[in-house]
């Protein structure tokens, strides 16, 4: 068993929208704002329940043509856990 | 830099206290002790265009205030609006008048979540602080809260009667699923302020509840998040007001007036804009009132030399105004402060000072508190 979910889902109690004025994506919840960096986003953008976090890294390896992010990703679906950010 | 002002960035945060009108009575509240004398309340429509106009300037995170916003009947109008801008919306309540009606059309028109307050976790406290017979109703409240599927967080006031309470509190906001308590340790602004010395806990009584607080941290985990508001009295560093004047949050009273905190209606020599009159782009950006405490060109020793000052901002200007008469004065709650002393004299003196009444909020003692301003 894994620390981390197979099939991350963004907690519905978080709300990731873009903020243009921000230029940024954003996850919103009750009176708070967490400002995310561009990988951060483009990882919690697929954390939708149904992909694997392999299909995940695989994604955006090929989406971005990069290598070896796996660890990057692990991490930021980690924490994310910790701060309640996914189920 | 002194002198640099930097343009601002977009105002993050909308708070849009809808109405002064409460019905609670709350000795700890913090709202303008004037506010009886404030009767004038923006229309539905001037609120709809507040929206818009900070929605555009990038504002993200709405919250409907007060008083009580629910004493407006056009609420759900406001927040069907405000939910089709694309803002987060959060409605910051005493929990009286929220039935399971208006909670089903609150819901409908995309409210997303839900701030309650308690005074306590005893009916006797909670009902003597607000001056109201509401501990029931809260209960029933939260219930019709998480009925709805809405995140809550529970807000509580804590002070000298209810700091030993804190355990009761956080079993409290358990049994009734709150996602976050807020344990608001009282900040001493309006009706609070005149109250102070009813108010002012031990040093002793704060640690004592700040163990309690991590103690059930560590049992409950990420169940319910425990925020416990810093008591600044007591301390030697002062909160990062508003995170900066003008940096990120932007209030609008209930007659309009546009505020960088929602508690600088009493600062002397702001020329508070009213959103009535003037676009929010220029309130926002070109305003005096926006602009008198932006950066840190406006900052005196200690402050102009501490290297801390981008953490702080040099606190609050409404605590250095109420304290030092200075609003331009570095926070004196800050250790570094000249007026220090004074912060800890109030902290002391306050056991000898409980044969002053205390005072419940009412129009009838706002009245009384500020008989020179015309109605």
């Amino acid at each position: 068993m894994t620390a981390i979910s197979t099939h991350p889902k963004l907690s519905r109690r978080f709300r990731l929208q873009y903020e243009s004025a921000q230029e940024r994506w954003v996850l919103l919840y009750p009176e708070g704002m967490v400002q995310l960096n561009e990988s951060a986003a483009e990882i919690l953008k697929r954390c939708d329940g149904e992909r694997t976090v392999a299909a995940i890294v695989e994604e955006l390896e090929t989406t971005f043509s990069i290598q070896g992010i796996g660890r990057q990703v692990k991490d930021l679906i980690e924490e994310g856990g910790r701060r309640g950010w996914i189920d | 830099m002194a002198g640099s002002i930097e343009p601002p960035g977009p105002p993050l945060w909308l708070l849009a206290e809808l109405t002064y009108r409460c019905p609670l009575h709350c000795v700890f509240c913090y709202n303008p002790t004037q506010h009886a004398r404030i009767q004038q309340e923006l229309s539905t429509a001037q609120w709809v265009d507040v929206m818009r106009q900070a929605r555009a300037l990038g504002a993200a995170q709405l919250g409907f205030s007060g008083g009580e916003p629910l004493l407006r009947d056009d609420l759900e109008e406001l927040v069907q609006e405000a939910h089709a801008l694309g803002y987060y919306t959060n409605l910051i309540t005493s929990g009286v008048g929220l039935t399971d009606a208006r909670a089903t059309r609150l819901k409908a028109a995309g409210l997303d979540h839900v701030q309650l307050s308690f005074q306590d976790s005893t009916r006797e406290l909670n009902d003597f602080l607000s001056h109201t017979r509401t501990f029931e109703l809260k209960q029933k409240v939260a219930r019709i809260i998480k009925s709805h599927d809405w995140p809550m967080v529970m807000n509580c006031v804590l002070h000298r009667h209810n700091l030993p309470h804190v355990g009761p509190i956080i079993e409290m906001a358990l049994d009734l699923g709150a996602e976050y308590l807020e344990l608001a340790n009282t900040q001493y602004y309006g009706w609070a302020w005149v109250n102070r010395d009813h108010l002012m806990p031990t040093h002793e009584q704060l640690v004592e509840a700040e163990a309690v607080v991590n103690r059930y941290r560590e049992q409950i985990g990420s169940r319910c998040r425990l925020l416990f508001v810093v008591p600044d009295y007591f301390e030697q560093r002062p909160k990062a007001c508003m995170n900066g004047w003008g940096s990120v949050f932007l209030s609008v009273a209930p007659d309009g007036l546009a505020m960088p905190c929602h508690n600088a209606r009493n600062l002397p020599g702001l020329a508070l804009p009213n959103v009535a009159h003037t676009p929010l782009a220029d309130i926002w950006r070109t305003s005096q009132a926006f602009n008198a405490y932006r950066g840190d060109g406006w900052m005196k020793p200690p402050c102009r030399d501490c290297d801390e000052r981008h953490k702080d901002f040099g606190g609050c200007r409404c605590q250095a105004f109420q304290i030092t008469g200075d609003a331009a004065q570095a926070d004196p709650v800050c250790g570094k402060s000249p007026h220090h002393d004074q912060v800890v004299q109030l902290v002391k003196q306050a056991p000898t000072q409980r044969h002053i009444p205390i005072v419940f909020r009412s129009d009838t003692e706002s009245r009384g508190l500020h008989p020179e301003v015309p109605a």
